[in-house]
This record gives C-alpha cells, sequence and structure tokens, in this order.
C-alpha cells in the first residue's frame, strides 16, 4: 500500500481513512499490509509494517551493519540490504541522496511537491522489484505514480483509492500537472475506489474511466476513546456555538458559513460562530466577519489538532460542512459521534450514507441559515439530531469497510481483472 | 329499506387536502404573516379534482340515479379543505350539494382543521367539530349525526367527549391490537359512553381497493368487483356491517382512472343486489343494527401505517415539540377566546395532521410524501418558523399578565351586554310603538321622545346605559368582582371591543329615557 499519512502525523483526511482502511483490513486476520510512506515519525500503530521511503537505497553505497543499524524509522537494517539487493538503474544523477544511497523526503506537502512523487515513484521501483505481494494500493495522486511503477514492474493488479480529486479541490479549474498524473493512474488501475458516489460520477465523467471498475468506498470512523469520551463539554449557558471545522479553503466553502452567521446575527445575538481551522483564506474571512460587523461574534481559533478537534465538537451546538464539493468529508460523522448536529452541503459525499443530518445546498444561505437558527432554537430537534445521529454514526464502522475492500482484492487477486457485476451482489450482503 | 340480516357495505370518503405551508425562513418571523403557498394549493386542488374528485363524484351521482337510490354513500370533508375548494374548485360544491339531495349520502361530522385537537384536550376539539357541523349544515342542509375523526384517531376519551357532544356513531379504525379476536364486522360501543356506538374499518376489505387496486404486483390482480363482493358475502353469518372507508382520491389519484377504478366503483351496487348485500350510511347502519357489546380503547388507533397508532404523527421528538407549542394550553385559550379571524384561521390551517406526518421519521415502506420538504428535518424547521410567528401574533394580542380565565370572563361580559342590549332595543322599539299608539292624542310626548331618538342612531351610547344592569349576570361568570376594575381597563385595549368608559358618562340620559317612556 502506498499512502502519503499516517497517524500520528496528521495534515488532513487522508491520514484518518489511511489508517481506518488499513485497520480494518488488519482486523480481517489474514491480510498483511506493508505501508510504504515518505516519512514516518516511527510512533505508528505496529498492527501494519511500515516501510520508510527515505531509508530505501536507490543507489548502491557500500555501508556497514553496524554503522546504520540503529538509524531505522520504520522496516529494519535486514530490508535495507534486501532493497538494495534490487536496485534497477543508476540514479546518482538525484540530488539529495544521503549516505546510504537513500532519497529524503520533508514529508507532508513541501513546495517541491512535483520532485518528491517523482522520487517517491523511483523508490517504489525498487520495493517492487524486491517484495512479494499481491496487490498494489494506492491512496491519493501522490501516489499514484508509484502504484503505477510498481505495477508495471511486478504485473500485480493495482487498486487506486481516490479520496479527492483535482476538480473538487480547484472548483473546477483543474491545474493540468495533477490532472495528468491522476489519469494516468486511474487509466493504469483495475479497480478505482472513490470515497463516494459523487467522486466516483466525478472520476467516470471527468476522468473517463469505465464505471465497471470504479467502485463507491464510504470511509467510516472508529469509536471514540474512553479519554475523548469523557471530555466534559464547557458550554456557557443561554450561548450556542455553531463551529466550521477544517481548512480555511475554497473548497470547504467558509464564505457560505460566514454569510449565514450573518443571517443568523441579524436575529440573535446570543450565537458564536467559530471558524476551526487554518488556511489560505483565513486572513479573507476575518475582514469580510469585521466588514459585516459581526467579528465579534466570529472567532477563529486557527488549526486544531488531536483531541482538540473532539473538545471543538463537544463545545458545538451545531457543525456545519459548507463545502462547495466534498469528496466525503470525515468531519461531520465525527462531530455526530460527539453529540453534535450536523449541517452539510448537498455537495458533500458523506451525505449520501448519512441521514440523520440536514442537508442544504452549499450555496442555498437562506437554508443554511435556516438551519442554524432552528437547531439552536428548538432543542427538540437538536436532541433529536444528537441522539439519532450518534446512534447511526456508531453503525459506520471501519470493519465493515474493510470487508467491502476485501471482497474488491478478492476479486482483483483472482481474476487479475475486477468484474463489477459480481462484485456489487457481493458487499450488498456486507 | 336496510335488511337487518343482510349483509351491509358501509361506504365512507374523506375528502381533504391540507393547506400547503410555503417556505418561510426565520427571518421571516415578525415580518411575514401568510403561510401560504398559493399556487401549490391552487395546483394540487384542480389537479385532484380534475383527476379525482370529478370524476368520482359524478360517478357515484350516475350510480344513485341507475340503481334507484340503493347506493348509499358518506363523505366527510374537513373545514379547511372546504375553504380551499371554495376558493379553487367551487365546482365541486355543487357536485356535492347535488349528492345531498339524492338523500342517498350523509356527511359526517369531524374537526374543522383536520388537526389532532381531540389528543390535546377537549375545549378546542368540541369548538372546532362544532363549527365544522355548522358549515356543513350549512353548505348541505345536513346535521351531522356520526363523527369521524382525524385520521381516524380515536380512544376511550375521544369517544366520551363525542358523545357528550351528541353524536350518535363515530368512525374507527379496525385495528387488530384494539379487536384482538373480535371481528369488525359488527356494531360495537365506546367503553365509557355506551351512548355512542362505533362502526369498525375493515382495513383489509379498503386498501384492497384504495392501496392495491393498481398493484399488479398483488397476487390478487386484477381486482373485479364480483371477486371483491364475493369476498364480502363469504363472510361468517352475523357479521353484517363491512365498513370500508377511504380517501375520496384513491379513486381516481392514488389508482389513476386508467385502473378503470371507476367502473369497478360503478358495478358495485348491481352485482351486490344479486348477492343480498345492501349499501348503507353510517346512520342507517347505527339504526339498525346494536351495539354488540363495548369496545375498549386505552390509547389511540388511527388507520396510518401498519402500526395503526398516532406513531406517525407523534412518534419522534419533533412531533411532540410542534404539537406541544401549538397545543400549548394558555395559546388555545387565548385563540379560542379571540375574536380575530386572521388568527382563527391561520390555526386551523396551521392544525391540519399532514403538517405532522411530513415531519415523521418512520420508514413506512412506502415512501413519505413530504409537501414542498426534502425531509423531516426540513418539514420541522418549516413548521417551527411559522408556529414562532403565529404563537407571537396571539402572544402579542394580550398582555401576558392576562389570565386566560381572566380573558374569558371579559369576554362573556361583554357577550352578556351585546345579549343584554338587545333586549333592551328590542324593549325600547316596543315601547316606542306602544307609546305612538297611545301618544296621539297627548302633545307632550312627542318632545320627551326627541332626545331619546337621538339616542338611537347611537347604538354604542346605550350599552353604556344599561351598564348598571348588566352587572348582575357577570358575577355569575366572572370568577371575581375585583377583577372587573383590571378588566374594564384591559378592554380599552382590545380596538375591537366595547369601550366600557366612553359609555359611562353617557350612562345618564338613559334614566330618564325610561320614565319618560313609562308614561
Amino acid at each position: 500500500m502506498f499512502g502519503w499519512e499516517f497517524p500520528p502525523k496528521i495534515y488532513g483526511g487522508l491520514a484518518v481513512a489511511s489508517y481506518g482502511i488499513t485497520k480494518g483490513l488488519s482486523l480481517q486476520g489474514d491480510v498483511e499490509t506493508t505501508f510504504c510512506m515518505p516519512k514516518p515519525t516511527g510512533q505508528e500503530e505496529k498492527f501494519l509494517k511500515i516501510i520508510n521511503m527515505s531509508q530505501v537505497p536507490v543507489v548502491w553505497r557500500d555501508v556497514w551493519y553496524d554503522y546504520i543499524k540503529d538509524r531505522f524509522v520504520g522496516h529494519t537494517a535486514e530490508d535495507y540490504y534486501r532493497f538494495r539487493d534490487h536496485l534497477y538503474a543508476d540514479f546518482n544523477y538525484l540530488q539529495g541522496l544521503d549516505d546510504m544511497g537513500c532519497i529524503g523526503f520533508a514529508g507532508g506537502y513541501p513546495g517541491n511537491l512535483h520532485e518528491e512523487i517523482n522520487n517517491f515513484s523511483i523508490i517504489a521501483g525498487v520495493l517492487a522489484r524486491s517484495e512479494q505481494f499481491d496487490l498494489i494500493h494506492a491512496h491519493d495522486w501522490l501516489t499514484y505514480p508509484a502504484g503505477v511503477h510498481a505495477k508495471m514492474v511486478s504485473g500485480k493488479p493495482l487498486c487506486i483509492h481516490v479520496h479527492a480529486t483535482d476538480f473538487d479541490r480547484s472548483r473546477g479549474k483543474v491545474n493540468p500537472t495533477v490532472y495528468s498524473i491522476e489519469k494516468n493512474g486511474m487509466d493504469h488501475a483495475d479497480c478505482i475506489m472513490c470515497v463516494s458516489e459523487l467522486t466516483r460520477q466525478t472520476v467516470i465523467h471527468q476522468y473517463h474511466q469505465d464505471p465497471r471498475k470504479c467502485v463507491a468506498m464510504h470511509n467510516a470512523v472508529y469509536p471514540l476513546d474512553e479519554e475523548i469520551r469523557n471530555i466534559v463539554p464547557n458550554k456557557k449557558k443561554g450561548e450556542k456555538v455553531v463551529t466550521y471545522l477544517g481548512r480555511i479553503t475554497m473548497q470547504k466553502g467558509p464564505e457560505y458559513f460566514l454569510e449565514a452567521a450573518k443571517r443568523v446575527l441579524e436575529r440573535s445575538r446570543n450565537i458564536r460562530f467559530c471558524f476551526a481551522g487554518s488556511g489560505d483564506m483565513m486572513n479573507a474571512m476575518i475582514e469580510l466577519a469585521a466588514s459585516y460587523g459581526i467579528a465579534d461574534r466570529c472567532h477563529f481559533p486557527g488549526f486544531q489538532r488531536g483531541k482538540q478537534v473532539y473538545e471543538c465538537y463537544k463545545n458545538s451546538d451545531v457543525f456545519v460542512m459548507p463545502s462547495v464539493s466534498e469528496p466525503f468529508g470525515i468531519a461531520p460523522l465525527e462531530a455526530m459521534q460527539c453529540g453534535c448536529p450536523s449541517i452539510i452541503s448537498k455537495q458533500s459525499g458523506c451525505g449520501e450514507i448519512l441521514r440523520n443530518v440536514i442537508k442544504v445546498d452549499y450555496w442555498d444561505i437562506d437554508a443554511m441559515a435556516d438551519a442554524i437558527y432552528s437547531i439552536c432554537q428548538y432543542d427538540a430537534l437538536h436532541d433529536y439530531l444528537a441522539e439519532e445521529g450518534m446512534k447511526e454514526v456508531d453503525q459506520i464502522t471501519w470493519e465493515k469497510v474493510g470487508l467491502r475492500i476485501r471482497e474488491c482484492y478478492n476479486q482483483l487477486t483472482s481474476r487479475g481483472w475486477f468484474d463489477n457485476g459480481d462484485y456489487l451482489n457481493a458487499v450488498k450482503n456486507i | 329499506m336496510v335488511n337487518k340480516m343482510m349483509k351491509t357495505i358501509c361506504l365512507y370518503f374523506e375528502i381533504h387536502q391540507p393547506i400547503h405551508l410555503k417556505r418561510y425562513r426565520f427571518f421571516d418571523i415578525g415580518t411575514d404573516h401568510y403561510y401560504y403557498d398559493d399556487y401549490e394549493n391552487e395546483r394540487v386542488i384542480n389537479e385532484l379534482f380534475e383527476k379525482s374528485y370529478k370524476p368520482a363524484l359524478q360517478t357515484m351521482l350516475d350510480m344513485i340515479e341507475e340503481n334507484g337510490k340503493a347506493f348509499k354513500v358518506a363523505f366527510s370533508i374537513s373545514g379547511v379543505s372546504l375553504e380551499l375548494i371554495e376558493q379553487y374548485a367551487p365546482e365541486m360544491l355543487e357536485l356535492l350539494g347535488r349528492l345531498a339531495a339524492t338523500g342517498c349520502v350523509e356527511f359526517l361530522a369531524e374537526p374543522y382543521s383536520h388537526g389532532l385537537s381531540s389528543l390535546a384536550g377537549p375545549e378546542n376539539f368540541v369548538a372546532e367539530t362544532k363549527r365544522q357541523a355548522k358549515k356543513i349544515k350549512q353548505l348541505f342542509g345536513q346535521s351531522p349525526k356520526v363523527f369521524r375523526n382525524s385520521s381516524l384517531i380515536y380512544d376511550d376519551e375521544i369517544g366520551a367527549i363525542v358523545a357528550d357532544m351528541g353524536f350518535k356513531g363515530v368512525m374507527v379504525e379496525g385495528a387488530k391490537h384494539i379487536l384482538g379476536w373480535k371481528s369488525p364486522h359488527y356494531i360495537y360501543s365506546c367503553a365509557q359512553d355506551s351512548r355512542l356506538s362505533l362502526i369498525l374499518r375493515d382495513y383489509k376489505l379498503s386498501d384492497d381497493i384504495g392501496l392495491r387496486f393498481n398493484d399488479a404486483s398483488w397476487s390478487e390482480y386484477p381486482l373485479m368487483a364480483d371477486k371483491w363482493l364475493s369476498w364480502v358475502a363469504a363472510l361468517p353469518e352475523g357479521e353484517n356491517v363491512v365498513g370500508i372507508m377511504m380517501e375520496l382520491a384513491a379513486l381516481g389519484y392514488y389508482q389513476p382512472l386508467g385502473s378503470h377504478i371507476l367502473d369497478f366503483l360503478r358495478a358495485l351496487p348491481m352485482l351486490a343486489k344479486d348477492m343480498g348485500i345492501q349499501f348503507a350510511t353510517p346512520s342507517e347502519v347505527l339504526a339498525k343494527n346494536k351495539p354488540v357489546s363495548p369496545l375498549e380503547v386505552t390509547y389511540p388507533v388511527s388507520w396510518n401505517d401498519e402500526e395503526r397508532d398516532t406513531s406517525s404523527l407523534l412518534g419522534n421528538g419533533m412531533q411532540r415539540e410542534a404539537f406541544n407549542k401549538l397545543y400549548d394550553e394558555n395559546i388555545v385559550g387565548r385563540i379560542l377566546a379571540c375574536r380575530d379571524r386572521r388568527i382563527q384561521q391561520d390555526w386551523d390551517r396551521l392544525q391540519a395532521t399532514d403538517n405532522f406526518r411530513f415531519m415523521t421519521t418512520k420508514n413506512n415502506g412506502m415512501g413519505n410524501n413530504r409537501g414542498i420538504y426534502d425531509n423531516e428535518y426540513d418539514a420541522f424547521t418549516n413548521y417551527m418558523n411559522i408556529l414562532g410567528d403565529f404563537l407571537k401574533r396571539v402572544k402579542d394580542m394580550f398582555p401576558d399578565t392576562v389570565e386566560n380565565d381572566e380573558l374569558n370572563s371579559l369576554y362573556t361580559q361583554i357577550a352578556n351586554m351585546g345579549e343584554e342590549l338587545n333586549i333592551k332595543d328590542n324593549e325600547i322599539s316596543r315601547l316606542r310603538a306602544r307609546l305612538k299608539k297611545l301618544g296621539s292624542p297627548e302633545e307632550e310626548a312627542p318632545k320627551e321622545e326627541e332626545p331619546a331618538k337621538k339616542a338611537e342612531p347611537k347604538p354604542k351610547a346605550k350599552p353604556a346605559a344599561k351598564k348598571p344592569e348588566v352587572k348582575k349576570p357577570e358575577v355569575k361568570k366572572a370568577p371575581a368582582k375585583s377583577q372587573r376594575k383590571t378588566a374594564e381597563e384591559k378592554v380599552k385595549a382590545e380596538p375591537k371591543k366595547v369601550p366600557a368608559k366612553k359609555a359611562e358618562p353617557k350612562a345618564k340620559p338613559a334614566p330618564k329615557k325610561a320614565p319618560a317612556k313609562k308614561k
């Protein structure tokens, strides 16, 4: 499995989804996952094997075992020597090679991302030659080239997981380089797992893929830890908190949330609006709030991580995700786990599997304002959504997703070609 | 005509369409007091009329003519739909009028609003039902004798209230869980008041027509009149009353005209005659059949869904919240007390059960028609916004500090004063007439009459004139004398009420008049 993020280092939804999928698969007992990522921290959970791509050699260096044995994060020195036996070309021209013949990764999303993606793919060639596996699973476009490379080398089926497309990120104005990488990956894939039907349609229509190899594979959530469940909300009486949580960027539609906030505040002043997150539009939003004269009611606490996220949900009365285009959107599920009613845009993939949320069009700020106001105003609605939402989201588990993915794997490995018809019949019963 | 031993079909149709609410955002609260989607209302009622009501009623009219009045049918029409029909499809009233004139059609009483008032308390429920009965009498010249509640909601307490109103019978869903081993084909009596008889709906035979008629996957499809009647005829001996109840819209709308449902209906009376089955109106059924035993219904039943209870109307927290807000004791008292036409009309329209049905979260397997709403939350939000505005208007009518009892006593006071005035007016004109007769020989009389005449065109002056005398009846109904002072002050605040203080200074001329006329 090729991935870019994995907990505990979380940049966005991708890490959480990667964790869920691998965990869900690992619970089946007979699936052995090797997760290749650019820069692990060493604190990852041990249910799967992690390969640290920045410590896989691409050029031969004569290094002593004693010299390197303690330096590995992720895989071991033995793995290193095995990889070194499978070098396939001379990459001495590459910049940034270290004394072990490896290419370093900055991790995350640095400025030279395209270069890193390329390097990632080069290393994948080494891995594909040295490892034994039945199937390749690549998460998100950053790892598609690696997946394609590995497939070319090994001839094993490639399954790619579309967590987002560039159409979602850019509101239709795609970056041609990114698009070409995505398109190439999809063209070579034997199975395309999309996180929602919405994304599946994008993949089919914008990337011209065969519908038979596209599958909607909705995300799920993990049950909350004891520690998080025990967070006691710190709510002020008579005041309601409405929360937006996510990057403050065009894709997530924060300005619609602000417009709705303005309408709500015209009617009722005892509601606070919290924009948790950071992003390129943050300053613009602060300015806009000030120009509307509602800056005293809008709060920008910045990026939230780990436990803070759950504290944020617990202290909120309403969670809003006004995304313009959201492939899945795991946040509302997490909010519902914390008993916080959610309002999501109809353009969000998670809406396909959720019933006990309020869905509005992202541009319909009147409807959004109305929904926010009524949840704050009518306790019956709030309580109903909180209670039923929690029950509903408890049923959406990674175990079930793992079983569905496994079903896909079985099809891929037994036939080498993906047959959607049988697959659909098989997963219906899960 | 109605033979006691023959199997009797008691056919009854509900005619109801809610007045659809428009999209109402919370920022409209307090600024916009018009809640209805006129376009949708007109569209729906016209569509129903053209597709269903008109052909169905016309067919029934023909059937009555063809069969020499052997075909009997009953209707109940909610007050709110009558308003809709009056406004958008007046043709239908004419059709119904012609049906009423045949003498083969009975009209039933139901709550005016087609709402849940029966579950909220007797006050409003009784008032609504009487209003509905009055309207039916006005339009069709019949005073309803039999009652049916909205969605056939019934329990023992409702039965007792209905009996107290003087109705002889009530239509009840023949639900398995209230009947147990008993058969729905007998007449039962209310467990709390034996004066009231229950006619039970046979849901199987009713739904065969209303629900499954056009369902090609149903094992009995296609349903023919003789097949259906043979099921009725095959009922065990003694089980003589078959209550067939459905919405009129089932004929032609839910079951499209193309399914030949009207031909099915048309064929019934003739075939029934051959098979020894007759039709009867609910009143005729009750006249011929005595209740076999009391039927206890502890929890409300209705004809909704498989559960046949009120869960599709009041099953979730949102519906109960809306219900409690709508039927808040304080509010109901105020609305009943007020004389504001628009408030009362809005109140009728907001009560309709459909508003609650739109909020259901139950999965009944048939899909829910939610009107203009996307989902239950949308329905709840919109309804609560409208309700918020409506309740605010009701509260604004009277200051918060006024108790409902107090308001009531004020209103009875005003009503009593009005009555007294009428009596006095009559008295005055009677005396004046006598005075003319007597006074023509005398010359003094006309002089004294003049001031009286001047007073006449100002009717408002008189109420006060009699005020001192009015006090006696007041005391009976007003809870305490001490209230009167505050009461008078509050009356001043009300624009439409008789101004009490204005009247007082003019109280003086009155005593002069009275002795003058006695001469």
